[in-house]
């Protein structure tokens, strides 16, 4: 039974650390799809928040600016995205895959004039984001060490669940949410009701990059230590993938990460007790994933305008 | 399309002035970056140019953008249906697994037997791969760019699980599968590579790419085939409405997109490595393919091109720290580009607003052009 709950422990612990940087990227993720802007430039930018983050964290030895401004760092490739799609009128998709592009080159280079490598140097304790509670509990009980394993966790983590509760009040709560979905469903009424659709979808995808920025830093300042080219790799297609998931609904998104996170927990704790192929137990996730939505999702509804930019004068 | 038309009209009313433009700014962009970080511009720019123009240079482009050109035309002819193929990767790893497959376990077979072999495991490996997505999206309405991104990382992880299977599994110490049989390989005889002074990994994969690069653009343009798949891309009510099969469309077209893909991934692995190694991340063709498709503007001859100029900045890229400039140097000139392609709507806005009082008549052959999009 101990070691039931120890294993357990461990494996919400590591849906913790999982989850996090998807699920920023997914609520970014959210609120460039919902306004109708489609964001696959999400990747970069998380590269471009993971590497401004730990530079930042490095130089300053305060990890809360560095995260921040890896957020900033992201809001702006997701200023360059609205820029080219908002206001120009350009393909979505394009300039997206434009920004995965740019925002990796672009931060590797950087790394390599600064360090004249492509990693960063590693953070130190004191420079990675804090984990809040750890060792505050007893660890000689069952139950202590239970709670001691799920909360040794990073305090992005707790952040980012406030943000989904935030990102549900905006969406369903506030003028702006109703206005920025209204936007993604059909921009020439917006207009016609004096709305203006380029302002907020430009705030949206800013707010997107933003976002994006913070998970990318959340991997290099909280799960590792540095920035490594490897680093974010797939995950901002993953987060993509938890926003269609969750139906474009941030507590939709927020399942979608979860599940996803808990499959990756799933996967370390099997990994290093089972006999079973490392490769194999590597599908998890995605197997999984696809078996949920074909028994319990299916369809989803995509924003009637979403991927179509808004040409005033039309 | 009117005979009389000159070649320069052509070429403006296409986009390929823009895909020019493009091209140049990337590289303005390139030396604005090299210029901030106290490179010389020259230097690297003059290195890029040098190591793609020489015969022996050359020929490495034309084996780095093979499966470039293949997977850009799978995600080209996806993005004619109507559908975005985000899983050219996967379907680009299958592939290249099914020809290690029977490239390893059939090695005796004579290589005119062999090599279509393995360019049909391939083709239908990619092809499965692309049709579960349909299936997925057919029957219970999964969004297909969902679907893509997990079996994109299902069949790197299945790639890496069959690597290690001991028939499969080097017998050596590398992390890698055997080597395929000779018999299996693409490689041009050792004479010849010699003789005309080419790379070691010189292969006649190109001459398979060219035809594929044709035959797609007869399926698209020349057959009722690809006009039924083109109208589901284009609307697919309408499509539904004219009585094509919407769900067997999709279906098709995801099938084709794949076996390309997946034939990418054969001739890749037959050409170059003769081996699949394990990797701890993907490799990016799918990607790619994505880039090589935009900048060909979709159009397969365009991909085609766009293809091997990507492969000559991935190998001109690599020769750029010889002269101490970054290799990702490429990556933010490609990606310049790809910006500029997209807002390149923008200059058309513009000729738009220049022509306004002479509108012109070619408003059918316009909206002929706008189903190619």
């Amino acid at each position: 039974m101990t070691a039931f709950w120890n294993e357990f422990g461990i494996i919400l612990y590591a849906t913790l650390v999982y989850t996090p940087p998807l699920l920023y990227a997914a609520l970014g993720s959210c609120f460039s799809e919902v306004s109708g802007v489609v964001n696959i430039g999400i990747e970069g930018m998380m590269t471009a928040g993971a590497f401004t983050g730990t530079v930042v964290a490095y130089y300053t030895s305060n990890p809360y600016l560095g995260f921040l401004c890896g957020g900033m760092a992201g809001m702006l490739f997701g200023a360059i995205h609205a820029f080219a799609t908002v206001n120009l009128g350009a393909d979505q998709t394009i300039a997206g895959t434009a920004i995965n592009m740019l925002g990796p080159g672009i931060v590797i280079m950087i790394a390599r004039v600064l360090y004249n490598s492509t990693d960063t140097i590693p953070l130190s304790a004191a420079q990675k984001i804090p984990t809040l509670f750890k060792g505050m509990f007893d660890t000689s009980t069952v139950f202590g060490r239970f709670m001691d394993n799920v909360f040794a966790t990073y305090a992005s983590t707790y952040l980012v669940f406030f943000l989904v509760i935030l990102v549900w009040f905006i969406f369903y709560k506030t003028r702006f949410g109703l206005r920025l979905r209204a936007c993604g469903e059909h921009p020439q009424a917006c207009e016609t009701l004096g709305l203006n659709v380029i302002a907020t979808r430009f705030a949206c995808v800013c707010i997107s990059g933003f976002l994006s920025g913070l998970g990318g830093a959340c991997v290099t300042m909280a799960t590792s230590n540095q920035f490594r080219p490897i680093s974010i790799v797939g995950q901002g297609f993953i987060a993509i993938a938890a926003v269609l998931f969750g139906k474009f609904r941030p507590q939709g998104a927020l399942l979608g990460c979860l599940l996803f996170g808990f499959c990756s927990g799933l996967k370390v704790v099997l990994g290093g007790s089972s006999g079973v192929n490392m490769h194999l137990i590597s599908m998890i996730p995605y197997v999984v994933t696809v078996i949920v939505l074909v028994l319990f999702v299916g369809k989803s509804r995509v924003p009637a305008a979403s991927g179509k930019p808004y040409i005033k004068s039309k | 399309m009117d005979k009389k038309k000159s070649i320069w009209t052509i070429i403006s009313e296409t986009r390929i002035i823009h895909i020019l433009l493009s091209i140049l700014l990337g590289f303005v962009v390139g030396a604005f970056f090299l210029v901030v970080m106290g490179l010389d511009v020259g230097a690297a720019y003059g290195r890029l140019i040098s190591s793609v123009t020489s015969v022996k240079g050359f020929s490495y482009v034309v084996v780095y953008g093979i499966p470039y050109i293949m997977t850009g035309l799978s995600v080209a002819f996806s993005f004619r249906t109507g559908i975005f193929n985000i899983g050219a990767e996967g379907q680009f790893v299958v592939g290249a697994m099914a020809a290690a497959c029977i490239g390893i376990l059939l090695p005796n077979l004579p290589p005119v037997v062999l090599i279509p072999l393995c360019f049909i495991g391939s083709m239908l490996a990619g092809a499965i791969w692309g049709i579960v997505v349909g299936f997925l999206k057919n029957k219970w309405g999964i969004n297909e760019v969902l679907s893509m991104i997990m079996f994109n990382w299902i069949a790197f992880y299945l790639s890496n699980f069959i690597a290690g299977i001991p028939a499969i599994h080097s017998d050596g110490t590398a992390e890698a599968t055997k080597n395929i049989s000779a018999n299996a390989s693409t490689l041009l005889s050792k004479d010849l590579i010699s003789q005309l002074g080419l790379c070691p990994t010189a292969n006649w994969g190109i001459f398979v790419a060219l035809v594929m690069t044709v035959i797609v653009w007869l399926v698209i343009e020349k057959t009722t085939l690809g006009y039924r798949l083109k109208a589901v891309g284009a609307n697919k009510f309408a499509a539904e409405y004219g009585g094509i099969n919407v769900n067997r469309s999709i279906l098709t077209a995801l099938a084709i997109s794949g076996a390309l893909a997946g034939l990418g991934g054969a001739l890749h692995l037959m050409g170059m490595g003769g081996r699949i190694s394990i990797f701890s991340s993907q490799e990016g063709f799918g990607f790619a393919g994505i880039v090589a498709a935009l900048i060909g503007c979709s159009h397969p001859f365009g991909v085609f091109f766009a293809g091997l100029f990507y492969g000559a900045l991935t190998y001109g890229g690599s020769k750029l720290n010889l002269v101490g400039a970054p290799t990702q140097l490429i990556n933010v000139i490609v990606g310049t580009v790809v910006l500029f392609i997209a807002i390149s709507v923008v200059f058309e806005r513009l000729k738009y607003v220049q022509f306004k009082k002479k509108p012109k008549p070619a408003a059918a052959q316009n909206v002929k052009e706008g189903t190619d999009k």
